[in-house]
């Protein structure tokens, strides 16, 4: 038997203190509520498994988690080849480099309820400036607040527009850590700009890639304020994502336990999704 | 398999190169015999990896034209010269086997497979990574991973120059010695012209027939390994090459004669007449001590188990010696003398003496 040194443990203390009081601590407490009842007055009564039952049977759960996952799947889908396809258009070196990665960088930068705001601006009919040049100088009729298939265009066109930035940045990150003489032994062995692309820098970018898309993955999955703003999960519930509907229960109804419930579901589908695409995209990698 | 003649190049990374000091390529007139193994040696910066990419067309020159077979490739792109290059780090495309790898350079020129499979298995038998073929070429040694990089460029058989920029950069020390006569062992297989470039004498010497040394952007000597260690053309060259390197003492030449400090000294040869900046330079392993000559006294002594070397001072100039049997100790005054047949004059750094005639 291979002797292990215990001393470890100690070092990986403070971080298990720290996370212990700003996850698990907080997330008892919601596991805790979801196991209970309550009539108000600070009353709790033992509800067992009942919430999470209701919620997995419940047909408002499953439309918010299809179009929840509608919604990722679709702007991952957009994000990230186009992010790939810009961080390759960038250049490498000389004055552009600066002003194209600032550009880059600005979308990010905005507050999320400033970003709804602004689209919801941008979009209004008859003053905002894409409504405006859509309704009345192209003719096409184009009203979010009525139409549900206007407003899942514009929400995932503003989160395309939000934050294809962040895999751009971290793809062309990956793109200029490539010495210049992989690119040299390829053009020496004749290789095609897509083989140079398949072989050279795909690989190269996989480790940042596969982080860009775990990112992309986890927030748009947990979104919340910039729909919130624009469309408020309208019209209806067309663009009601699981996080607005968990709120709606939550603060709206004050349904604590179905609320809990919810939320630990909600956690358990992220980690299992991020689980699984970190799985699947480091599968061949070497120990 | 080609002859290779470098014509009047020049380069520059400036665009408006003013005077010879904006060159990092300063003319440069060379012709690389087919099938011989040329080391390109010099420090670092002395232009030669620039020279390298220019033959091998990663770069354009400013100025003069490349010949393969005197046919002019200064226009042509790298894929299209037939050239092989192995970089400094092990360039190796991580998602392939090894096998994909040996056979990327071919299956881009659409060889057909039956031909790859033939030429992959003759050139993985002579590197012996046969039994490597199947493994995903990331998981692989850093010496390993530069083997598989040659072997790229030795799989195509019609490949004109296979040229090497310091490859064993990141190869541990043991193994620099194995690859190295791997190399060589290679070179006399295959028969292809190889280009070695490289900072470091041993590499340079034990691997070429012909070194070629640069400094500045300019070649200052081009010969076999015993002509620069033996009959050095410039300082540059005699300090560069040996280890220690050559001594370099300030001379005065009077009436055909040469003089350190007073001292009359004996050279090889006569003296080509002119004028300028005289020196005269005798290597450590030609200067012993003696009873009478030069004196000097003793500073240090590194005793290196075959033999020592003796380093003193005569007047403020320093001279080392190689030594074998009894040792000086420091501090000790002792007489140099120099072995006449080794002694060299040079004028503003070039040789000045006539070789010596065979007697």
């Amino acid at each position: 038997m291979r002797k292990v040194n215990q001393k470890g443990w100690l070092f990986v203390l403070p971080v298990l203190i720290l996370v212990a009081f700003n996850a698990l601590v907080p997330m008892m407490t919601v596991v805790n509520y979801s196991v209970q009842e309550t009539f108000g007055n600070n009353q709790f009564f033992w509800h067992g498994l009942g919430w999470f039952e209701q919620i997995l049977r419940s047909e408002r759960f499953h439309a918010a988690l299809g179009r929840q996952f509608l919604f990722t799947a679709m702007i991952l889908a957009i994000e990230v080849p186009l992010g790939v396809i810009i961080a390759l258009s960038m250049p490498r070196k000389g004055f552009w480099v600066p002003v194209c990665l600032v550009t880059m960088a600005l979308p990010m930068l905005i507050p999320w309820n400033v970003v709804g705001a602004m689209w919801n601006i941008f979009t209004l009919p008859d003053i905002g400036l894409l409504g405006y040049v859509m309704n009345h100088t192209l003719g096409i009729p184009y009203n979010m607040t009525q139409d549900p298939l206007a407003a899942w265009i514009t929400v995932i066109v503003m989160d395309v527009w939000h934050w294809t930035s962040l895999v751009v940045l971290l793809c062309y990150a990956g793109l200029v850590s490539i010495p210049d003489a992989y690119y040299q032994a390829a053009k020496i062995d004749g290789a095609s700009n897509w083989s140079v692309f398949r072989f050279i820098q795909l690989p190269k970018m996989k480790q940042v890639l596969t982080i860009a898309v775990l990112l992309r993955f986890m927030d748009s999955f947990n979104i919340y304020t910039e729909p919130f703003v624009l469309t408020g999960g309208g019209p209806g519930n067309s663009t009601t994502l699981l996080s607005i509907d968990l709120v709606k229960i939550a603060l709206g109804q004050f349904d604590l336990g179905p609320a809990a419930a919810m939320s630990l579901i909600y956690f358990a589908i992220t980690l299992f999704v991020s689980w699984l695409f970190y799985t699947l995209m480091t599968r061949h990698d070497v120990k | 398999m080609a002859k290779i003649t470098l014509d009047k190049l020049r380069h520059s990374y400036t665009a408006d190169p003013k005077g010879p000091q904006d060159y990092a390529i300063k003319e440069i007139n060379l012709d690389w015999q087919d099938g011989g193994a040329y080391a390109l040696l010099g420090p670092s910066g002395c232009g030669k990896s620039t020279l390298l990419n220019i033959i091998s067309g990663l770069l354009q020159p400013s100025e003069g034209r490349i010949l393969f077979d005197g046919n002019d490739v200064s226009a042509l792109p790298p894929d299209r010269r037939n050239i092989a290059q192995v970089f400094q780090f092990p360039v190796i495309y991580d998602t392939m086997t090894v096998y994909d790898n040996l056979a990327f350079p071919l299956r881009n020129r659409g060889v057909d497979e039956a031909k790859v499979n033939a030429r992959v298995t003759e050139i993985a038998e002579m590197l012996e990574v046969t039994d490597m073929l199947r493994v995903r070429a990331a998981n692989l040694s850093p010496d390993n991973k530069q083997k598989i990089s040659m072997g790229r460029g030795l799989v195509r058989d019609d490949v004109n120059v296979i040229m090497f920029d310091e490859p064993l950069t990141v190869i541990d020390p043991h193994l620099k010695w194995k690859l190295r006569s791997k190399l060589k062992e290679l070179h006399q297989k295959v028969g292809v012209t190889m280009i070695y470039v490289t900072h470091d004498q041993t590499e340079a010497l034990t691997f070429a027939d012909q070194v070629v040394v640069m400094q500045d952007g300019e070649v200052v000597q081009i010969g076999t390994p015993v002509d620069l260690f033996e009959r050095p053309a410039h300082t540059f060259v005699g300090h560069f090459i040996g280890s220690p390197g050559m001594n370099v003492l300030p001379a005065e030449v009077k009436e055909g004669a040469a003089y350190f400090s007073g001292q009359r000294i004996a050279l090889e040869g006569a003296i080509i007449p002119g004028a300028g900046l005289h020196q005269i330079g005798v290597r450590p392993e030609f200067v012993s001590l003696a009873a009478t000559g030069v004196p000097a006294t003793v500073r240090k002594v590194m005793d290196l188990g075959r033999h020592a070397v003796v380093e003193a001072l005569a007047g403020d100039t320093r001279i080392n010696a190689v030594v074998e049997g009894t040792l000086p100790g420091p501090g000790e005054a002792v007489h140099l003398s120099f072995r006449p047949d080794q002694t060299r004059l040079y004028r503003d750094g070039w040789i000045a003496s006539e070789k010596e005639r065979a007697a």
